[in-house]
């Protein structure tokens, strides 16, 4: 008001109330950006800049460990680069079948294909390996076959290649689908044959969705925690595993510090580079631009082409998915003595398992209480990112230049991994969070040792999602609309009722289930921080698969079939609640 | 050189084309008029080789082109909003086609160089195509096409893109570009302003065949059809019965007019009457109208009367004001002949 005041009294007053009225507004937006920043600040910047700390200790910076981390570190470019180019092997003829042509069953095998890449990693690896393991279902069918799938480079690029076809298919089909025809009818009457059109025109085109993709696909492979863990085995130690290794197993945290800082940056610099590459894809639209509409196969060629892909595709992404809730309700014991004879039966007797707390089991609990844990986490982060969302996603559906400004460090949490965030956890809040003789110290709690940490990082790793859900809805409500509805003479409560609600409640619904699947299935965070009595179903799953024995392996197959149905549920809703486009109003 | 002979094609299960058939001549350019979706560009990519005709052929110098791919036909495709390659520069534009044709380096340069001074882009040649304007994509574009001395050129609706001003003087830009190099031309439009601008030749395309080909000036004099007529905008066309010896009913009252027409008495005809044959006053009119709308244009006052019928007066009258008038009357064939 200072500045109100200062102004000459000929346009003072209209000033004036001008600049109360844009006070009150950034008094507003600071209000609403002051619960999610806070947050991020303590539970996400905070750790990240201790584990960056510990980097600096000179017990992080020895010879051995910089030794440790460049062989984690190689390791990791390499695998993922393997991955990325095996993805894009099957993802560019996957995006040229599905931008072409038409055939039956399109869409569904169009949603099968997407389908892995919202499932929890857990679940794919013990699809994979209730398929392909040493205890799988081909195993049984093919007995004296020495094909070995567990624990090789094998196993872990597969499921990699199962996890991210999906974003080629996305990515560069739809770059396929709105490359503008014409380009092509001119190279050819400019006299270039149908192999110079690839070379000279449709590549060239395709080159920024390639790079977007190949980018995007890279750096989920870099980042990959649980698939490595349980299919690869102890032998391949990428950044996350040895990282999770070193300070789970090792208790070594400045090494654990120095290979996250390590991930850090190279997981910031990706994407980075990924934000640049889809940027760049974004540059021509022609407005009458001709767009090639898919058409069923009409040549040998193209009818061998799309049968062939489509049965390769469906068989890829169908039968590890069910082999998982076939082999969590079937037994394949060997009779005593005779290995070679192995008997299949079906039996509910993993499932009932789950329910008995046995002696010697590896938790002091039913198994299933690990079910309810995993619940209660859930609901806990629901609560929570909806409640820190809310606040900031209404500030960016009307974006200022604080919210321009703000936005890349809400999407922050997206480019770090989990176990990274699981480390930093471990690093900053071993000790009191507050003063030791502070006021509000109450004794010794430690937020380490409380059950609160796991959802509080499941809320970081869920936040971006939410918040990105809930922005383009708010943004969509019509504003006119309600002031239509208040110059019929709604009340501001009503009027709000009719606009608002609707959107609001859906968007809340479809935001809170991306936060209770992605809490359901965060395994990297997770196994670092949950304590051995609270066991997620994630976590659980693990356990039971770095165990030896019939029965272990048979509940982490009903476990992971458990799970696997809560995520397809939770897909589902969330695929039912997409707003239409525009809003439905 | 060029010749079509019963072109048929059906576009989502409706003709399209029935029948097309046309001449293009040495170094003559035709400009094919028609309205918006009666096939003017499916024609074209056919005769590029772009697309199959379902029957019908295509004749370069009497030898059938089926055979022959796109590539290798050597037709230049000019396409509206350009069809630029966005990953080339400008001189990377022009010189694609040479490339396709594997022409030694040192040529493609000296060929590039020409074609783009040839459209007054010389200075552009290392520019990124997307900083373009549109005019000057436009002219990159023919450039592309002119660089490989296609045998034929071919025009999608090349300014449908630009305004007004700008389209007129790269008409008469590309027309003394077409003339000087002697290649011939296809033009495609539903303008017909454009057309009367460029055309060496008009060809009429209408429910699927050309119902009328011929000079500017003879297609102009002679329309073969109201179809025809209304399109060119030629004037006022008006639905009449035929009372036999030169006399015809129509809104207007009975008027006179030479039609020639198989059918009896009472039969349907149609009129032509041009603004320009429209005289207000004077001795002998016996048509009466009252003005309703008086509107100035750039050559004089457009003059509406309150049955529709429209001329130019030099000196405007009043609106509501009645005046007598005398017409000069055409007769039209109502259907198109097939």
């Amino acid at each position: 008001m200072a500045q109100g005041n200062a102004l000459g009294a000929a346009r003072g007053s209209a000033s004036a109330s001008k600049i109360a009225h844009l006070q009150s507004q950034i008094q507003l937006r600071l209000l609403l950006w002051l619960p999610p920043l806070a947050f991020l600040g303590l539970f996400f910047f905070y750790p990240l800049a201790r584990i960056l700390v510990t980097t600096f200790d000179p017990a992080a910076l020895t010879p051995d460990n910089f030794h440790i981390t460049f062989s984690a570190l190689r390791f990791t470019v390499y695998q993922a680069t393997l991955s990325t180019l095996l993805t894009l092997l099957l993802g560019l003829p996957a995006a040229w079948l599905f931008a072409r042509f038409e055939f039956p069953g399109k869409s569904l095998l169009r949603a099968l294909t997407a389908v892995p890449f919202l499932l929890p990693t857990v679940v794919v690896a013990a699809g994979f390996n209730a398929l392909l393991g040493p205890r799988g279902l081909a195993s049984f069918l093919f007995p004296l076959s020495s094909f070995q799938f567990s624990n090789t480079l094998t196993a872990i690029l597969t499921a990699h290649v199962f996890y991210n076809t999906t974003i080629v298919i996305r990515i560069v089909g739809s770059a396929l689908a709105q490359r503008d025809l014409r380009l092509e009818q001119a190279a050819r009457s400019l006299g270039a044959d149908g192999a110079r059109v690839w070379l000279h025109v449709i590549l060239p085109g395709l080159r920024p969705s390639l790079l977007a993709a190949g980018t995007l696909v890279f750096l989920f492979d870099f980042t990959s925690f649980g698939v490595i863990l349980l299919l690869g085995g102890p032998a391949f130690a990428t950044l996350e595993v040895e990282t999770y290794i070193q300070a789970l197993h090792m208790l070594n945290l400045p090494l654990a510090g120095l290979l996250s800082a390590v991930q850090l940056t190279c997981t910031l610099a990706l994407s980075a580079l990924y934000t640049r590459t889809a940027a760049r894809m974004r540059v021509q639209a022609n407005p009458r631009a001709v767009f090639e509409s898919a058409r069923p196969p009409r040549k040998g060629s193209e009818k061998l082409f799309v049968t062939g892909l489509v049965a390769l595709l469906a068989l890829f992404f169908v039968l590890p998915m069910l082999a998982l809730p076939l082999r969590s309700i079937s037994r394949l014991e060997a009779a005593r003595g005779e290995r070679s004879s192995v008997q299949f039966a079906l039996s509910g007797e993993y499932y009932r398992e789950l329910f008995i707390n046995r002696r010697g089991s590896l938790f002091y609990v039913p198994p299933i209480r690990a079910a309810l844990n995993s619940l209660g986490y859930a609901g806990l982060t629901v609560a929570l990112s909806l409640l820190l969302g809310f606040p900031a996603a209404s500030a960016l559906a009307r974006p200022g230049e604080l919210e321009r400004w703000l936005d890349p460090f809400l999407m922050l949490p997206l480019g770090a991994s989990a176990v990274t965030l699981g480390l930093g956890f471990i690093i900053t809040f071993n000790r009191p969070l507050l003063p030791e003789n502070g006021p509000l110290n109450t004794g010794h709690w430690k937020l380490l040792a409380s059950p609160w940490l796991v959802p509080l990082a499941h809320t970081i790793v869920a936040l971006p999602f939410v918040i990105r859900t809930l922005q383009p809805a708010l943004a969509s409500i019509p504003e006119r609309l309600r002031d239509a509805a208040a110059s019929l003479g709604a009340s501001p409560v009503r009027a709000w009722l009719a606009v608002d609600w609707p959107i609001v409640w859906r968007a809340s619904l479809s935001a809170g289930t991306f936060a209770f699947t992605v809490s359901l299935g965060e395994f990297g965070a997770t196994a670092l921080l949950a304590r051995p009595e609270y066991p997620t179903i994630p976590v659980a799953i693990y356990r039971f698969l770095s165990q030896p024995g019939g029965l272990n392996y048979g509940q982490a197959m009903a476990m992971a079939t458990l799970l696997m149905a809560l995520a397809t549920l939770g897909i589902l809703l969330i695929e039912r609640l997409r707003a239409p486009r525009g809003g439905e109003l | 050189m060029l010749e079509l002979r019963g072109i048929h094609k059906t576009y989502e299960g409706q003709p399209l084309l029935r029948g097309v058939s046309f001449t293009v001549a040495a170094g003559e350019t035709v400009c094919l008029l028609g309205a918006s979706g009666s096939g003017k560009s499916t024609l074209l990519r056919i005769v590029a080789g772009l697309e199959r005709a379902e029957a019908g052929q295509v004749l370069w110098d009497g030898e059938d082109l089926a055979p022959i791919p796109a590539h290798l036909r050597n037709f230049g495709l000019v396409f509206q909003d350009y069809a630029l390659f966005p990953h080339l520069t400008v001189a990377g534009n022009v010189a694609f086609g040479l490339r396709m044709r594997n022409l030694p380096r040192h040529e493609i340069r000296t060929r590039v160089a020409a074609a783009l001074e040839q459209v007054k882009m010389g200075a552009f040649a290392s520019r990124p195509v997307g900083d373009l304007s549109g005019g000057e994509q436009q002219r990159v574009a023919l450039a592309r096409a002119l660089a490989t001395r296609p045998r034929l050129l071919m025009f999608d609706e090349p300014l449908g893109a630009l305004d007004r001003a700008l389209r007129d003087h790269l008409l008469e830009e590309l027309r003394g570009i077409l003339h000087a190099s002697g290649i011939p031309a296809i033009y495609v439009t539903h303008d017909q302003d454009e057309a009367f601008a460029i055309a060496d030749q008009l060809a009429l395309l209408h429910e699927g065949v050309i119902v009328q080909q011929g000079a500017p000036e003879q297609v102009c004099a002679h329309p073969v059809s109201a179809w025809a007529a209304e399109f060119l905008g030629l004037g006022n066309i008006l639905a009449g019965k035929w009372l036999g010896e030169g006399r015809v009913e129509t809104a207007l009252g009975v008027v006179e007019a030479a039609c020639e027409t198989a059918a009896g008495r009472g039969a349907s005809v149609a009129l032509l009457i041009r603004p320009e044959r429209v005289k207000m006053g004077g001795n002998g009119s016996r048509l009466k109208g009252r003005v309703s709308d008086v509107l100035f244009q750039k050559n004089g006052y457009r003059v509406t009367l309150e049955n529709g019928l429209f001329f130019f007066a030099h000196v405007p009258p009043q609106v509501g004001q009645e005046i007598v008038f005398s017409v000069e009357v055409e007769c039209l064939a109502t259907e198109s002949p097939s």
